[in-house]
């Protein structure tokens, strides 16, 4: 009876920092305390954070490195436009096409070549990535090579800050659950897993479609606030931007993807008039990280209301 | 006579036999860069995503021998192939060693962020403009036999691919140190016991595979005239896709490999749409690792658990 009382207040404290939050941005923003340049990082932050959650699930904790998450970030935001500006249908019908569309990519996509291993799935959806974008390029109903232009910004505060806190939420329960029990297991060992009767290619290819589908999720986001989509934004190099945030915070690790999600786009903001210098930091840390700390920053562990009782010495 | 053909169609067949004369070229560069990634990949199953990028290197360093040093694209093509053999053996010191026995992963996204090094290191110190490749180094020639169009740049591109596929194969089958790397290759700790010095033969790999990338990098040099510090990733991608058809770690296999999918290129934009030109390579690599993951000439060897 106490227990479940404590948890009761734990989960109304957490529901009331995350309304305090995006209250307090959103007062900042109608407010005009934040200007331009403050929103556009802001959004960057938040659409990178759930990039990094969703390719987390798959390369951290199902243990399969998928270098093609930009091409699911493309089919979502194309998706999302030809709803919005050619079908003329409202934001919330775009956002459930791009989810939609995103995932039956990643299901068409993942279900033949999720039997690879190692290096050559990761060479596999990275060639597949860049045939989503070759394909996109050529289809002259979306303006092949030159994108779409003129996309009315839709993507407000609110629905930003939703959407990355259910795809985190999403991630962080399927995780908790027995379904992310046997994903985790199948990077453990798969043979195990195998053995154990856990249908390891069913895992697999849940993980990779939920993954891409808030990757399609993040595609909108990003398609209706930047104003323009053509291919080339979406090419392998945006695949890799996203797998340095998620190899820097913990390959396996939630809370390290979103700290790194955020270290990386505030990076990028201060190095923005130098591009090459940026590139050469995600380089480095790369390779630094994959010497000498391979795990990532947070390894597999999570930072929770645990971490701050150890921390702080709070009672249990 | 007991045969006839009309005038159209010699007209296709030469169409035919050119865009295979032009495809040889292109596979010979192919070819060149597709065994670096199949003797890497042999001898410590690594992909190694900087190997493209190393023929970028190469491709700049015969381009200022030939602009600074004023040399011919022979000695430009033998500078950059020592350069490159120098910084394929220090990559592999600094980045690949220190990983030798952490998972296949780590190593792949070491080598994914190599590559991401080699190209915006030289952005920012050469700037992200392409450079013309000097014509002076290589005055254009043509010659038309039979109504075929052969530049003399084809010739020097295939004559010094082979002349260097035959060295290799001589130093792979031939010496000392080929026997190692095949010792190697096969069975790691068996090589060790038998007193031969792993680390000396996986650099000796690494130098070997990134002088032909770089001779590799001067022939795109003279191929498309122009040279930029992302020129290796697409040409990369295609040569890691003729080194997984012909079957990754097998040296024959890299070299068939190269020359089919430069000649499917040359024939998909020649028929076909130029855009879909790269489109094509990773197709054909998904067909090969959905169908016959080992590639042309491999052999299946199952797993060990």
């Amino acid at each position: 009876m106490q227990e479940s009382k404590h948890k009761w207040i734990r989960f109304c404290g957490e529901v009331l920092i995350l309304v305090a939050l995006f209250t307090a941005v959103q007062y900042a923003i109608t407010a005009g305390l934040l200007n331009m340049y403050y929103q556009i990082n802001l959004t960057s932050m938040c659409i990178n954070i759930i990039l990094a959650v969703s390719l987390n699930l798959i390369n951290g904790f199902t243990g399969q490195l998928s270098l093609g998450h930009a091409g699911f970030m493309a089919v979502g935001a194309y998706s999302a436009v030809i709803m919005t500006q050619f079908l003329g249908q409202p934001f919330a019908i775009g956002i459930i096409a791009a989810c939609v569309a995103a995932a039956i990519a990643g299901f068409i996509i993942g279900v033949p070549t999720l039997r690879l291993k190692g290096d050559y799935l990761a060479i596999a959806t990275l060639a597949f990535g860049e045939i989503i974008r070759v394909v996109l390029m050529n289809i002259d109903y979306v303006n092949g090579p030159a994108g779409v232009v003129g996309i009315s910004k839709l993507t407000t505060w609110p629905v930003l800050y939703w959407s990355m806190i259910i795809t985190i939420l999403v991630v962080v329960n399927l995780i908790n659950s027995s379904y992310g029990r046997a994903i985790v297991s199948v990077r453990e060992d798969e043979v195990a897993a195998e053995l154990m009767g856990i249908n390891t290619t069913r895992y697999k290819v849940i993980a990779f479609v939920i993954g891409a589908m808030f990757a399609g999720l993040a595609g909108a986001l990003y398609a209706h606030f930047f104003y323009i989509i053509k291919p080339e934004t979406f090419n392998f190099l945006k695949s890799f931007d996203i797998l340095v945030m998620v190899v820097l915070g913990g390959l396996g690790s939630t809370t390290g993807a979103i700290i790194a999600a955020i270290f990386i786009t505030a990076l990028t903001a201060a190095l923005q008039s130098f591009p090459a210098i940026r590139m050469i930091l995600y380089a480095l840390i790369l390779i630094i990280v994959m010497i000498y700390r391979p795990q990532g920053l947070m390894g597999n562990k999570e930072f929770s209301r645990e971490t701050f009782n150890r921390i702080w010495g709070g009672r249990k | 006579m007991p045969f006839t053909v009309n005038k159209g169609e010699v007209a296709i067949m030469l169409e035919f036999v050119q865009q295979l004369v032009n495809g040889l070229s292109l596979g010979a560069i192919y070819a060149l860069i597709a065994l670096g990634y199949t003797m890497v990949y042999g001898i410590i199953m690594l992909i190694n995503f900087a190997h493209g990028d190393i023929m970028m290197v190469g491709a700049f360093v015969g381009f200022y021998s030939i602009t600074l040093l004023g040399t011919n694209i022979v000695m430009a093509m033998i500078f950059a192939m020592i350069a490159c053999a120098v910084l394929g053996v220090v990559i592999e010191k600094v980045a690949y060693r220190p990983l030798r026995g952490s998972t296949r992963i780590a190593a792949l996204i070491t080598a994914i962020g190599m590559s991401l090094f080699l190209e915006y290191m030289t952005i920012f110190l050469l700037g992200p403009q392409q450079k013309v490749f000097p014509h002076s180094a290589f005055p254009l020639k043509e010659y038309n036999a039979m109504g075929l169009l052969i530049t003399n740049k084809d010739i020097f591109i295939i004559v010094s691919a082979v002349v260097l596929m035959i060295i290799l194969q001589y130093i792979i089958k031939m010496t000392k140190t080929g026997k190692a790397m095949r010792a190697v290759s096969v069975d790691r700790e068996a090589a060790v016991l038998m007193g031969i010095s792993v680390d000396k033969t996986i650099s000796i790999t690494f130098a070997i595979g990134s002088a032909l990338a770089a001779a590799a990098g001067v022939m795109v040099g003279v191929y498309y005239n122009t040279i930029n510090p992302l020129m290796g990733i697409i040409p990369g991608l295609k040569a890691f896709v003729a080194a997984v058809l012909g079957g990754i770690g097998i040296v024959p296999g890299a070299m068939v490999g190269g020359f089919v999918m430069g000649i499917l290129e040359t024939f998909v934009s020649g028929y076909g749409s130029s855009l879909y030109r790269d489109a094509v390579a990773f197709g054909v690599l998904i067909l090969i690792l959905l169908i016959k993951p080992t590639g042309l000439f491999g052999k299946d060897t199952g797993e060990k658990v």
